[in-house]
């Protein structure tokens, strides 16, 4: 178990297919009781058993953070990834016991705002789903601008237009419907919060966006959770547990380290919350910064290692671990 | 400039720059009698943002010093009045119907950035679409611990409240939320044994 994600074990309760792409588990607790209530925008990690491998993912929780008889998630397919999507996707399934991380919180509302303004791509609406449950509750002043691909794929659109037809824009990329995002940033009322999830791409093109238009930085908020990307294989060195780890194409240091059995802190497992940071004693190579954690000085300097995305490519690197 | 150095020991009050053009659709000033210098100063290098700006001024005891200078900024919109009160319904109404992207820039004395930094903050204005540049007095906004009233321009230690009368010792102990220094009975203890004033924040 490791510092910081204390876990609790569950039970699949429900699997409904949404879509071709998307998927929804529910939990229960195993032992009948009831889950820590959370803050829109939590997420919790996986624990994903499939044969000798133990993957763990983020996924943004989407049931009603004050309902805490189970939790849900929603989960894309991606058949381009390492696997963790197409394992719960294919193997999961209802009556299977999993286990589940404590709920953390790394994109949350800002209650100070006057409005918030929620823009979502794709399976980005996941952590929305859960802040506009809570913010109905307080009635909260939102607007949602949600960009699907097509009809079909349009996770909960439905829902979201039937529960909150004067908040929530869809827009349909198949019918040239864009976001218009100047024209939507530039008429929001002093005291508004921007919040944006979905494709990389997106999360630039509205940080990018808000900043020209002179939103200051506190009023803009992201998540962007980075699959830890496969690589080449390579080992390390953890100094302190006086170990070598391999670490496989598909897998990430952090799970190396894991499979090790020593005890590494971690949260997100995106690269995004800082947890996991390492210090590097030697390294001879180059470390593969894939995080958006560290700052640029950091990564020149070389010292420091996110073992749940970065890798490494050369000799030897020697961890603080 | 101010050519004042605020003691570090004062760790709770606002730190005070030096304006710097930021991206914006709309530019709100805010100024008393020194601070006008604040607004020439910036303006002189990024004249471009007073098509888009509005001043608000206030010259106290400046009186004429710098009005005839603001007014040649040809900015989007200046306000000349004779006080904060006098102002504040337009400040207020500025505020209320400001969007994202606004700039505000607050000048003079601390009392004036305070105050306003306060009423921009209560509209929903974030801390770090706030500017500061301290010019002129070194008089402080104090607040009575004991009666709640805020004395304006206080530049002896220590001072009368102008509210309940009490005798108030001067704290280095600033208030953001309220935009105040503090200012607690110097003769609790023993009544009518007050101090001399003295003057420290001219």
């Amino acid at each position: 178990m490791s510092a910081g994600a204390e876990k609790i074990a569950v039970t699949v309760s429900e699997k409904v297919v949404l879509n071709d792409l998307v998927t929804r588990f529910q939990f229960k607790r195993t032992d009948g009781g009831s889950f820590p209530a959370f803050s829109g925008g939590a997420h919790t990690v996986i624990e994903m058993k499939d044969g000798d491998m133990t993957r763990l993912n983020p996924y943004s929780l989407m049931s009603n953070p004050l309902t805490p008889e189970f939790y849900e998630v929603s989960i894309r397919r991606d058949s381009e990834g390492r696997g963790g999507s197409m394992f719960m996707h294919d193997q999961v399934n209802v009556g299977d016991e999993m286990v589940l991380s404590y709920p953390v919180n790394l994109f949350s509302l800002d209650l100070r705002a006057r409005k918030q303004l929620l823009i979502a791509g794709g399976i980005g609406i996941t952590p929305f789903i859960a802040q506009i449950k809570q913010m109905s509750l307080m009635s909260g002043n939102f607007e949602l601008h949600y960009s699907v691909r097509t009809k079909s794929l349009g996770s909960y659109v439905d829902d979201l237009t039937d529960q909150h037809p004067n908040n929530v824009h869809i827009y349909y990329d198949d019918q040239d419907q864009q976001i218009e995002l100047e024209h939507l940033l530039s008429g929001q009322p002093l005291g508004t919060h921007v919040y944006v999830c979905g494709p990389k791409g997106m999360i630039n093109w509205v940080r990018s966006t808000a900043e020209s238009l002179g939103w200051p930085e506190s009023s803009i908020h992201f998540e962007e959770f980075l699959a830890p990307q496969s690589g080449k294989p390579f080992s390390a060195t953890l100094a302190k547990s006086n170990v070598t780890v391999d670490v496989g194409e598909h897998e990430s240091l952090l799970e190396a380290i894991e499979r090790a059995g020593v005890d590494a802190p971690y949260l997100c497992r995106g690269g995004a919350c800082g947890q996991c940071e390492t210090r590097v004693i030697e390294h001879d190579g180059d470390i593969k910064h894939h995080d958006h954690w560290l700052e640029d000085e950091e990564r020149a300097c070389g010292d420091k290692i996110m073992p749940c995305v970065s890798r490494f490519e050369g000799k030897t690197l020697v961890l603080d671990r | 400039m101010s050519n004042f150095e605020f003691p570090s020991s004062i760790v709770s009050r606002p730190v005070y720059g030096t304006f710097e053009a930021r991206p914006g659709h709309s530019h709100l000033f805010i100024a008393d009698a020194e601070g006008a210098a604040a607004i020439l100063d910036f303006a002189g290098s990024n004249q471009s943002v007073m098509a888009t700006s509005h001043i608000i001024y206030i010259p106290k005891d400046c009186g004429d010093k710098y009005v005839k200078q603001l007014e040649a900024l040809n900015a989007s919109q200046l306000y000349v009045g004779p006080t904060y009160p006098a102002a504040m319904s337009r400040i207020n109404h500025v505020l209320a119907n400001a969007h994202m992207g606004i700039q505000i820039y607050l000048s003079g004395t601390e009392g004036l950035m305070s105050e306003t930094r306060t009423a921009a903050m209560a509209a929903g204005a974030s801390l770090d679409s706030i500017q500061l540049e301290h010019r002129g007095s070194l008089s402080r906004r104090m607040q009575c611990v004991h009666c709640k009233g805020i004395t304006e321009d206080v530049i002896t230690d220590p001072y009368v409240c102008s509210h309940c009368g009490l005798n108030l010792f001067v704290r280095d102990h600033y208030s953001e939320r309220l935009g105040v220094f503090q200012g607690v009975r110097v003769d609790a203890e023993d009544h009518g044994n007050v101090p001399d004033a003295v003057e420290l924040y001219k």
